[in-house]
This record gives C-alpha cells, structure tokens and sequence, in this order.
C-alpha cells in the first residue's frame, strides 16, 4: 500500500470511526446510566438520513435540513422518553428489548408508507463538493473531511458538557445513585429525557451527515445499530469517551480489514470484539 | 411558637406484607432540633424514607409547612428545603469532591444563599485537602462530611441525618458532632438518627422513641434524660 492510499483509507477509518461514536455514544448513555437496551437506536439513524433527504429536497440544502432536522429529532427524542422509554427504566430488559424491536418494525413502516421503499440520494452541499488532489490520480473528497471535523466538534462540546458543566455532574451522578440525586431535589427524570434526546439527535444528525455518502435506503439503522452494540461493548457500558476510543477501534478495523484481508472483511469487527473481551470483559473504559 | 415545617400524620408503611410503621404522628418545627430514637428495625429510617417519598406510606398523610406532599416525588418534597443525607452516605462516587458539591448547589426556598461552596470549605477544611478527589478515594469520615457538605449546599431548612456517626472512629464522630452543633446554631432544623443518646439528646430539644413501628416515647431532651429507665428499657442493649 502506497502513502496516498494510506493517508486516504486512515481518513475514511477516522470518518467512519468518529460517525458511529455520534450513533454510539447516545445508546452507550442511554445504557449505561438509564439501563436501557434500546434496539431503536439504530432507527434514530435511519430516521436522520430520512429527514435529510426528505428536509433537503424541500429546502434545497442540506444545511437547513440539519439545522431543521436538530431540533426535531431533539423534540421526537424528548417525547418518546416522555411516552414510552419513561415507562421502561423498572421493567427487565425482556420487555425493554420487545418494545425496542417492536419500535423499529413500525419505524420502518412509517418509512415505507411516507416516504416509499426506494433507495434516494442526497446532494452534497454545493460549497463542499470538492476533492483535495493527493496524487495525480487519488483526490479525497472534501466533504468527508468536513463530517469529521464536525464529528470532533462535537465529542468535543459532549465532554465538556459531562466533564464540566453542572448538567453533566447530574448525569454522572445518576450513574453512580439515581435515589440519592433525587433526594438532593433534583428531577432525575428530567434529566433522563434531556440525555435521551440527545442521544436521538446525535443518532438522527449521523444518519443526516452519512446520508451523502452512503444514499438513503430501507433498513439502514440495522448495520449501524449492531455495530454500535459492538463499539459499546468494547468501550465499556455507560462510557462516552470508551465508545469513543472503540468507534474509532472499529473505524480503523473494518475500513482496514475491508482493504487488508477482503475475504475476512465481514467478521475483522467481531474479532476484535472478542479479543478485547477477553482481555477486559467490562471493555476498554468502564466508566467515565 | 414558630411555624411547621414536616408533619407525618397517622403513617402506616408497608414492606411488601410486614407493616413497619403502625399510624406514626411526626411533626418538626422551623429551627427545632429532634433526636429520633429507637433500636434497628423500629423504623426510624422508614419513618424518614416515607415522609420523603422514597417508600410510600399505605396510609397517612405527610405536610410541607401546611401543604400536602403525600402523593409528591422526592424531588419536590427535597425542593422544599429538606436536606437528606441517609444512612450508608450515598456517595457520587465517579464524581470528584468538589463536583459532588457542586451538582446539589441551589438558593434556598426563600431565595438565601448562605451556604457556598466557600463556606462548606470552611465549615470541613479536610474536604479542602481533598477537593479534586474522586469521591471512593475518601476515607469514611470524610466521606460523611461531604455528604453533610453536599446537603448544606442546597441551603436546607431542614437536615435529616441518618446515622451519621456509624462506623466512624470516636475522634471523627466528635468532629461531625462539633460540626452538627455548629449548623444546630445556624437555624436550620436538624433529625438526628444516632446510636450515641448522649450526643443527640445534648444537640437537640425533642427526643422521639420508636418501638416497631409506633412513638413510644415524644418529649423534650430534658425529659428523656431524667428518665435513664427510659432510655434502657427501649434503646438498651
């Protein structure tokens, strides 16, 4: 493999890697501190190609399509918390898994009953349609640049809001003893919804980003849902900045394996699930 | 006399089938003090769980200055002014002691502010020591203080300790009983649950004796501790 090739797949590794944490790091909170397994999570995914194909056919950018799509994947997170997962955080994960698969069987419904059951495309915004020339042959296209720098912006603004803003503490906090933080007057379920709608959105906003890339399609959230269930097991439950490491883990590994070993590239992700496991059964980061 | 701030009326809890509490009357006055007695498993922790909302009562009816709280969340009867620190101490444990602090922080119901950040360093100046800390690297003195540190941050008109001293070494306890006296004179109405009779009865005005379930006992310090034979029939061991 020459420099170029590997400058170029180190670069898809990263975007990928830093696309599935956006998607991960939602189900790996939702997991880790509300302890509950949501199959769905891979419908947010879906959902947020959706809506920036459907949002940028109406508008005309995909631009305004995340600046609209943001605050209504929030909106749509927030009320599913507030009507359904509100209700789960008691019950055993049995009930939470069947209610999450039911979720994702009617989300793919309404998709195909709205917005029909072909594959779509989704124009790159005009101002990033550019490729940078590596040789004179290999270029890299500017747009995949931009998702991870947006994708490290924000893993960026998602530690310092549970590393160092109040709210973060709280969460922290009802990682560690939910009573206990009720008990100091605060309306842990409050934050339970706040930290749910992000997850949604995060999940939606990488579904909206991919959407260029990889065009809009029925059943989309599936790969990526089971992959994130990879991340967040290697990175450890309830640890943000263990999916992180793993995302970028499985990045590396699958974008690398698909060039490295082509005839194995379906299960390189699944090995070093395993191996890691059977180094740290907790994953890389516990808690965090 | 001065206003009601908790009044439990005719409490009756359950754990799953055992009846724990069999119609408890509690009440607690702005500024009063009240040492809750009884041996383990008469309820004295039921009796504060249920007033707060964490175990609902069966029966009964619990009042904030007046207001009913029977049906509320923890929460809401928390941001009423009550401060819980409960036994075992409830810890954040991925927190550093000066987040712990900091998360609770709020203005009290009537808007004060006295207890800052600053004035907890003061009041625990071992907590100073250890501000950036992961809350499980405490020893279990410190611990409690941070725990009573944590309470006072939300500027309370009432504390409620549960067995704050248990566990401690006797120099320690006598720390946090100096520092309980000390919020004492501050104002803030203080529960204190505590095998030491001698220490909660010197710190507060009303002493309250549980036996399985039911007061037996509700009269001034003073009273309780003219009647030893009192003291040694129902918290002897």
């Amino acid at each position: 493999m020459d420099f170029a090739s590997f400058l170029i797949q180190t670069l898809n590794s990263l975007q990928y890697g830093l696309l599935l944490f956006l998607v991960a790091s939602g189900l790996t909170l939702v997991f880790g501190i509300m302890g509950i397994i949501n199959l769905a999570h891979g419908s947010f995914y879906m959902i947020g190609a959706y809506l920036a194909f459907v949002l940028t056919s109406a508008t005309g950018s995909l631009v305004l399509a995340v600046v609209l799509g943001i605050p209504l994947a929030l909106a749509f997170g927030a009320f599913l918390e507030w009507a359904l997962f509100s209700h789960l955080y008691k019950r055993d994960h049995l009930e939470q898994v069947l209610l999450t698969y039911g979720l994702i069987l009617i989300f793919e419904q309404l998709r195909s009953l709205l917005v029909g059951d072909d594959v779509h495309g989704v124009a790159i915004p005009a101002f990033l349609d550019a490729s940078i020339q590596l040789t004179e042959v290999m270029s890299y296209p500017v747009y995949r640049l931009a998702i991870s720098a947006i994708c490290i912006v924000l893993a960026v603004a998602l530690y310092y809001l549970i590393q160092r803003t109040r709210l973060g503490m709280m969460i922290r906090a009802g990682n560690d003893d939910r009573g206990m933080v009720e008990a100091l007057g605060i309306n842990i379920n409050m934050i339970y919804r706040v930290v749910f709608a992000l997850g949604v959105a995060l999940a939606a906003l990488a579904g909206m980003l991919a959407a260029p890339i990889s065009s809009v399609f029925p059943n989309m959230g599936s790969h990526v849902l089971i992959i994130s269930f990879v991340i967040v097991v290697i990175g450890g439950i309830g640890s943000v900045w263990g999916a992180l490491v793993a995302a970028l883990i499985v990045g590396f590994a699958d974008t690398f394996g698909k060039v490295l070993v082509p005839e194995l590239s379906g299960i390189v992700v699944y090995v070093v699930m395993a191996v890691v496991l059977l180094w740290r059964p907790e994953g890389i980061l516990k808690k965090g | 006399m001065s206003n009601m701030l908790l009044e439990a009326k005719e409490i009756h809890t359950y754990y799953g089938a055992s009846h724990i509490l069999h119609g408890i009357d509690f009440n607690i006055r702005e500024g009063e003090g009240i040492a809750l007695m009884g041996r383990n498993g008469m309820g004295k922790s039921t009796l504060i769980k249920s007033m707060l909302g964490i175990v609902r009562p069966r029966h009964g009816r619990v009042l904030v200055r007046g207001d009913d709280y029977t049906r509320a969340r923890t929460f809401q009867t928390a941001q009423q002014g009550i401060a819980y620190v409960p036994e075992g101490r409830g810890i954040f444990k991925s927190l550093s002691v000066r987040e712990n602090l900091l998360m609770s922080a709020r203005a009290g119901v009537d808007g004060r502010r006295e207890w800052t950040f600053d004035r907890v360093m003061e009041t625990f100046p071992r907590l100073g020591e250890r501000i950036n800390n992961g809350g499980w690297q405490l020893s279990g003195g410190e611990q409690q203080m941070l725990t009573i540190g944590r309470a006072l941050m939300t500027n309370p008109d009432l504390l409620i300790l549960d067995e704050a001293t248990e566990g401690l070494a006797p120099l320690i306890a006598m720390e946090i009983w100096r520092i309980v006296k000390e919020i004492r004179k501050t104002g803030i109405a203080t529960v204190i649950v505590d095998k030491n009779h001698g220490a909660v009865t010197s710190i507060c005005d009303r002493a309250m004796i549980l036996v399985k379930g039911q007061v037996v006992f509700d009269g001034t310090s003073d009273e309780i501790r003219a009647q030893p034979e009192l003291i040694q029939k129902h918290l002897g061991v």
